[in-house]
């Protein structure tokens, strides 16, 4: 299939990051469109659109902003999810740092959608250059009188991966400890500031303004029937060229790693793919034929998630693999429940035990059962998260794992490609042996 | 303008003050050499209008604030999956072996701190290193010297 441009259209040809660039690409023409409709016709016509989110869930936000209670007497708040933290993705930040007025104007549509007045953009932290970029767009469009009396805030998270989830983003906007809330109720009924919110990504608002432009007709040519427009897919890993391509939803994973990434690089083997960041069940090379849709990935038994595809060569050990993405997953654990909290350090206690040739083989038995312990039983996905990295891999190269214990030690001896990697959670050990700066 | 006048503003976007805790603190790193002393707590919290303990729960949940003392320069590798596969340990090795210190501890002239970090989102263009917050991309072993140079030349410091 070829590129296909919706987020990324005219970036190549003019300056997205200003007004009078954005305007030449045909931009802030959709949202004069969408203020001469009512919000329930904007509404309808993202219904039609059936543009399903791009953070990962891939609910779809006409659904969405249709739960909105827009009779409350309370503020109505649109959030945008910009807290891209999945391992492996680095696609908003793109979308952010070239056409920040595509993400304000999305914004703007579906703020007029839902009644909103206030608009919250929730950036991560570490992405300085692009809240620099950002915030100037905003400056920008308000000047030039583009916001028509709604106020976006671009808001700068603090470093936590855990504010990626919704609910939890929402208690971080509020001053708190990103930790997710129970639910019931769900944000669109109670959320920022208890009022009705509707949150989406980045990916997803940033689409929004393409529909008007080209009509929902046209919008829906490209992708496939139950997942219409494109992705930027983040590519990274062992492949020769990596890097963001947008490309039509539906595009297979062979497509994407062999003709768009040049392939496996230093011509090594495939040993698996991990199609939506590192938080969905890899892939092995059987399966480079899904399509990367949400329902073709699903069925293939893994998820769209953030659309990130990390390639894995032969070089590596999928014990240490594991390992490493269960540190990350215990950093990042908030606490506050018992099976993510608990059951993530377990995950690491275990794999270290594997890795260090010092398991039988019923811990790998234990290692499926405390998975099963904390899959589904968490307040949020990140316990989920945790789970499928380490049970998709004891899966698939199972005989490997086995290895580990029969040979009583890494069979890659000090071979592998992640070998000795020191994650942040290896640090606490030993604090800083600073100096205070005079 | 003072760190409570600075406080006070940055309250404003929001219905509620508590909102602005993030970027309080922020703040308050930058005025005490990128790091929270308890001082800096206390202020913060006068500022906001909350207890001391409010701002350090804040403050030891993310991870771009610092409780201990940290150097006039930050150096942060990324080690996660994507990083990793293309050989993020030689970078940690080559700043290790060019700063003397080990990952997580700061050199003893108090001139970097360096460590490593989870995903910053640039897995396409591993090794990813952000030197005083600004991402270097597709940093090799080889790279390491340099950088380390141009911080003990710099001066300057790592702010917030």
């Amino acid at each position: 299939m070829p590129a296909a441009s919706v987020l990324l259209a005219g970036v190549d040809e003019h300056d997205l990051t200003t007004v009078a660039g954005y305007r030449a690409a045909g931009g802030y023409t959709a949202i004069d469109q969408a203020r001469a409709m009512t919000p329930d016709d904007v509404i309808e016509l993202l219904n039609d659109s059936n543009l399903r989110g791009r953070g990962g869930a891939g609910f779809p936000i006409g659904r969405k902003a249709s739960l909105i209670d827009r009779r409350s007497p309370k503020p109505k708040y649109l959030v945008v999810n910009a807290d891209e933290s999945e391992p492996g993705a680095f696609k908003d930040r793109l979308t952010m740092g070239k056409a920040p007025h595509r993400l304000l104007e999305g914004c703007l549509i579906v703020a007029h959608a839902i009644e909103a007045q206030e608009v919250y953009i929730y950036i991560r932290g570490e992405y300085l250059a692009e809240y620099e970029i950002l915030a100037r767009a905003v400056d920008e469009a308000r000047t030039t009188g583009l916001l028509g009396g709604v106020e976006i805030v671009v808001h700068r998270g603090a470093g936590a991966y855990i504010c990626g989830e919704e609910t939890a983003l929402l208690d971080s906007l509020e001053g708190k400890r990103g930790q997710p809330r129970p639910r019931p109720p769900f944000p669109p009924v109670q959320g920022l500031y208890g009022a009705p919110t509707q949150i989406n990504n980045v990916g997803t608002i940033a689409t929004v303004p393409k529909i008007l432009e080209l009509g929902v007709d046209e919008f829906k040519q490209v992708g496939v029937d139950t997942s219409p427009g494109t992705a930027i897919f983040s590519l990274s890993g062992n492949v020769a060229r990596p890097g963001n391509y947008e490309l039509e939803l539906g595009t297979p994973l062979r497509e994407l790693i062999e003709e768009w990434g040049g392939g496996v690089a230093d011509g090594r083997t495939l040993k698996g793919a991990i199609p939506g960041g590192s938080s969905v069940p890899i892939l092995t090379p059987d399966q480079l034929d899904t399509p990367l849709d949400y329902n073709a990935i699903q069925a293939a038994g893994s998820f769209f998630g953030s659309a990130a595809v990390i390639v894995v060569d032969d070089r590596c050990c999928m014990v240490q693999l594991a390992l490493r993405a269960s540190k990350f997953y215990m950093h990042e654990s908030c606490g506050k429940c018992t099976p993510c909290r608990e059951g993530t350090r377990w995950l690491v206690q275990l794999l270290t035990k594997i890795e260090e040739g010092r398991a039988e083989l019923s811990d790998l038995d234990l290692l499926l059962d405390v998975c099963d312990r904390i899959l589904g039983k968490s307040l949020c996905a990140l316990g989920d998260f945790a789970v499928y990295p380490v049970s998709s891999y004891l899966n698939k190269y199972y005989d490997e794992f086995a290895a580990h214990v029969e040979q009583a030690g890494c069979p890659f001896g000090g071979e592998s490609s992640i070998e000795g990697i020191v994650a942040p959670i290896d640090q606490h050990a030993h604090h800083p042996t600073a100096v205070v700066p005079s | 303008m003072t760190l409570g006048r600075e406080i006070a503003r940055a309250t404003k976007p929001y219905p509620d003050r508590h909102s602005a805790v993030l970027e309080a603190l922020r703040l308050a790193q930058a005025e005490h050499d990128g790091w929270l002393p308890r001082e800096a707590l206390v202020e913060v919290a006068d500022a906001l209008d909350v207890t001391p303990a409010y701002t350090r729960a804040i403050a030891s949940f993310y991870d771009m604030f610092h409780v201990e003392p940290v150097g006039r320069h930050l150096v942060e590798v990324c080690t996660n999956l994507s990083c990793a596969l293309v050989g993020a340990q030689r970078v940690v090795d080559a700043f290790e072996g060019e700063l003397g210190v080990r990952p997580g501890e700061t050199t003893e002239d108090g001139g970097v701190t360096f460590r490593t970090v989870e995903c910053l989102g640039g897995c396409g263009y591993a090794t990813v290193v952000a030197v005083d917050h600004r991402y270097r991309h597709f940093v090799k072993p080889e790279d390491v010297p340099a950088i380390v140079a141009e911080l003990s030349e710099g001066g300057g410091n790592a702010g917030g």
